[in-house]
């Protein structure tokens, strides 16, 4: 299997000339399967590749050589040519309909990824206050735009321009160039250099990752909008959007998923696999969760949500209904995020990780549920529904890695870590989320990557990252994985913490966070983006 | 004529229209309403944290009836909407000084 994927590999390399000579010479790096992401850098290979625009050229016969047990090799493909040139231009239609499947997949669960969006202002916007709607769902629709703006000037370079060639969609592999540094005589990728507008990546393989990649950055954006709900200026979210999404994020989506540094951990010094996060409980959610603490911490409480003696006082959503069917929502398009990260359609591990994703989301709402009903006597539907996702966060980085039990096993846990959190957030930081997104997307980002360095079975991940063999976790006896994981935790909280920190600090004396508290009080739809959400109800506050 | 101002339970608002229309009562108003008796409020826990609800929500009926009728009207509203709990609610009577019909201009007890 190894032998056949290297070949696939390195023929595939030679034939569309998107690898770096480094990289075949050294005969090493592989993907996960044979369908997913190559990372390399590439330092000026010799022929520059030629983009696809029309996808005329992209998935032909190379994309058939070692797919499967009885694929051909690319020797058999090259002798069949002269001997059975029929066989050799169907093999070329297959190739072709292979990277089809893929590049359906990866479109269709970007779509799905998209949509997540309305999941992500139906639930900020069900729990905030009637008076607020407009604006936090304003938040949630513009942070779509902008994040796709910045992303396109500026983000998708920096994360992907160096990613090289996505084995599973086919493409040049135009993607070819990232700045390294070198230390201790190890190469330490930073960022990718190619794509800044999309320019000279005019290719339907990277057009088709670019959306992939877009929607998820999204995520991670759209999740400081709920802890800073209810009192952030519009003015300075605009500036934080294009921030976020053209720096921030891309930086470490490079060093986890473009080929940066973090990745190469495995690599360059024997941890496991590298920092590996198969859909982004790190890379998405716990950057977006960092975020949103170091925002709710510069942005302070909402007027009202502490008393005199710094004891909280509950603000409910005004909306539970709408904010239920945003987690569904949620839900649903997390099998985009998840399965969708295979990029590849022909890649049935896909199957599993669907699986995983749904068993983990019902153990966190349980177990949430439990919690509550048990600590505080109720079942808090809106705690039950943040385990839900709490769930569904941490087993995004190990769903591909993991069995049944171990998804349940990590999503109940979850749940327990999300109400712990909420109430460490609110009682002993005494930060105020209004919505939990620290610790749903945080510390349940931060125990998804733990976890897949426990539990990763060693089933999947054969060659992921340029590592021989499966992905194992500390349980499974590799130690070193749990290790470039911990390091993949510590440098996100660190690097995300303190830039949007000092970036939120910055920013508040320009363009002030914070409404004026006569705004604040009367709510911010009306001064912030001149509609209110509910103008023919009378919003009376009939409770303290 | 008399006016009849029962706040009651939300959910008992149709037993109480049974009521009304068993014992002959032409029409009522009725309004959604907040308010608080003796129970005043009571306290819920979200997120964990507990929050005090104030007004309570209530449903308001106002019916005008000739005076000799408002004994048998009071009388039928607490049989139709009692539940022997707090928050059953309260009735108040009040002289009604005139009442026009818009459609017709009759008035006095012929517009009621």
């Amino acid at each position: 299997m190894k032998k056949r994927l290297l070949a696939f590999l390195l023929i595939t390399s030679c034939l569309c000339g998107f690898l770096s000579p480094a990289f075949a010479e050294e005969g090493l790096g592989g993907p996960p399967s044979d369908e997913a992401v190559v990372s390399q850098v590439a330092p000026a290979p010799a022929p520059e590749p030629v983009a696809d625009s029309a996808g005329t050229v992209t998935g032909g016969a190379a994309d058939v050589v070692g797919v499967t047990a009885g694929a051909p090799t690319a020797e058999e493909l090259a002798s069949m040519g002269q001997s059975e040139p029929l066989a050799a231009k169907l093999a070329d239609v297959v190739g072709h309909n292979r990277i089809a499947i893929n590049m359906v997949w990866v479109m269709v669960c970007g779509f799905l990824v998209m949509f997540m969006q309305a999941g992500f202002a139906m639930a900020e916007g069900g729990f905030t206050r009637a008076k607020n709607a407009g604006h936090t769902m304003a938040m949630n629709f513009m942070i779509y735009g902008i994040g796709i703006l910045g992303y396109w000037m500026c983000g998708f370079a920096i994360q992907m321009g160096g990613v090289g060639g996505i084995a599973s969609l086919g493409g040049a592999g135009v993607l070819n160039s990232e700045f390294v540094v070198t230390l201790f005589g190890k190469d330490f990728g930073l960022f990718g250099t190619k794509g800044f507008f999309l320019s000279g990546t005019y290719d339907v393989a990277v057009y088709a990752i670019f959306l992939f990649q877009m929607v998820f950055m999204d995520t991670t954006a759209t999740i400081p909008t709920g802890s800073m709900a209810e009192r952030w200026t519009f003015k300075s979210f605009v500036v934080y959007g294009f921030f976020i999404t053209a720096l921030v994020y891309p930086l470490y989506a490079n060093w986890v998923w473009g080929g940066g540094w973090l990745s190469q951990l495995g690599k360059n010094f024997a941890l496991g696999h590298g920092h590996v996060d198969f859909a982004g409980s790190s890379v998405v959610h716990m950057t977006g969760g960092v975020a949103a603490l170091a925002g709710a911490i510069v942005l302070g409480p909402r007027l009202g949500k502490y008393k005199a003696d710094g004891t909280p006082n509950a603000i409910p959503g005004h909306h539970i209904p709408m904010a239920i069917v945003g987690c569904f929502i949620l839900a649903f398009g997390w099998f985009g995020f998840n399965a969708g990260s295979t990029l590849a359609g022909g890649d049935f591990r896909l199957a599993v990780v669907a699986t995983n994703t749904m068993l983990a989301s019902a153990a966190g709402a349980f177990s949430a549920m439990a919690y509550m009903w048990v600590v505080y006597g109720k079942p808090d539907i809106s705690m039950i529904a943040n385990g839900f996702l709490a769930g569904l966060v941490a087993v995004t980085a190990p769903c591909a890695f993991v069995d049944s039990g171990a998804a349940v096993f990590i999503g109940a846990v979850g749940g327990i870590l999300l109400c712990m959190s909420v109430f460490f957030v609110e009682r002993v930081l005494k930060v105020d989320d209004p919505v939990g997104a620290i610790s749903v997307h945080g510390v349940n980002g931060a125990w998804g990557v733990l976890a897949l360095g426990l539990f990763a079975d060693g089933t999947y991940g054969d060659g992921l990252n340029g590592v021989k063999g499966t992905v194992k976790g500390l349980l499974y006896g590799d130690s070193g994985q749990f290790m470039a994981q911990v390091i993949g935790t510590v440098t996100n909280i660190i690097f995300v913490f303190v830039v949007m920190y000092v970036f939120f600090k910055v920013l508040d004396k320009i363009v002030p966070l914070r409404v004026s508290p006569e705004m604040e009080l009367e709510g911010l739809d009306q001064s912030e983006v001149g509609v209110t959400a509910y103008p023919e109800f009378n919003l009376t506050k009939t409770h303290r | 004529m008399k006016k009849i101002e029962a706040i009651i339970k939300p959910f008992m608002l149709e037993e109480l229209k049974e009521a009304m229309n068993s014992i002959g009562v032409q029409g009522m108003t009725v309004s959604e309403v907040k308010g608080f008796g003796r129970q005043k409020g009571h306290t819920e826990v979200y997120r964990g944290a507990e929050y005090v609800v104030d007004f309570i929500p209530k449903v308001k009926v106002e019916i005008v009836v000739a005076a000799e009728m408002v004994d048998t009207v009071v009388n039928a509203i607490i049989t139709s909407v009692k539940t022997g709990k707090i928050g059953d609610g309260k009735i108040f009577v009040m002289p009604v000084d005139s009442v026009c019909r818009i459609r017709t201009g009759e008035t006095g007890k012929d517009a009621i």
